[in-house]
């Protein structure tokens, strides 16, 4: 799965994208939120307030209970300041 | 007309390759986002705007779409600047052409007030204190809300 990071998201984790493999009881984006917060460190920090994040699922903005797979592009960000 | 770029545009030169040879245009409206020197009472001095690539496209593309649809247009384009800019540069530039005036007014308002919280843009500013990720304002989820229709979800 490839999980994007963008604004404080990316800056506080540190990086703009990565390709993970998340346990196969992951399979909601609330359930990959949780997943990489328990891996401590800069995703705890950058996902503590996870309802100021943001979600994009295949580039379409989607719901915390969004299925998916391993196929899927996930982004996570704060809410977008366009314009 | 959707573009994401890097470089300045030069209004003129858009408005006019909109109106020329287009004579059925009776009404034109444009807005342009500037950067500006200041956040609250700290002095700024950069904003570097980051943004979706692909997602970005496609939203910007939706919404002129969704422009077209609520109004009859005659033609749309959607500028929007990326990277770092100083106080003074362009951000965005907002063309709508109608028949006649009300329909490029209003469908020009409600393409910058989607821009605003649809794109996925986020905004960085250089400060004196620091580097400070722009915050979303209610004020502008409240002012993209007024053009939800009763069938929208």
């Amino acid at each position: 799965m490839q999980v994007l990071y963008f604004g404080w998201v990316r800056s506080r984790i540190g990086i703009a994208r990565e390709e993970l493999s998340p346990p196969d009881g992951v399979n909601n984006v609330a359930g990959l939120i949780e997943w990489l917060k328990a891996r401590g460190g800069v995703y705890a920090d950058a996902l503590e307030n996870s309802a100021s994040v943001r979600v994009a699922v295949n580039q379409e903005i989607a719901p915390l209970d969004a299925a998916i797979t391993d196929t899927d592009e996930v982004a996570l960000f704060p809410p977008m300041t366009g314009g | 007309m959707i573009r994401v770029q890097t470089e300045d545009f030069d209004i003129g030169a858009e408005i006019t390759r909109i109106t020329e040879g287009n004579t059925e245009i009776g009404g034109l409206a444009s807005f342009v986002g500037l950067v500006r020197d200041y956040a609250g009472d700290e002095k700024i001095s950069a904003m570097t705007l980051e943004h979706y690539p692909g997602m970005t496209e496609n939203k910007l593309e939706a919404l002129e779409a969704e422009a077209r649809e609520r109004w009859q247009l005659q033609d749309v384009l959607i500028v929007h600047r990326y990277g770092r800019l100083e106080p003074g540069d362009r951000i965005v530039l907002v063309v709508t052409a109608s028949p006649h005036r009300e329909a490029s007014l209003e469908s020009c308002q409600f393409l910058i007030d989607w821009l605003k919280t649809k794109a996925p843009f986020w905004k960085l500013e250089e400060r004196e204190s620091g580097a400070q990720w722009v915050e979303s304002r209610e004020t502008d989820s409240v002012a993209a809300e007024r053009w939800l229709r009763v069938t929208d979800t």
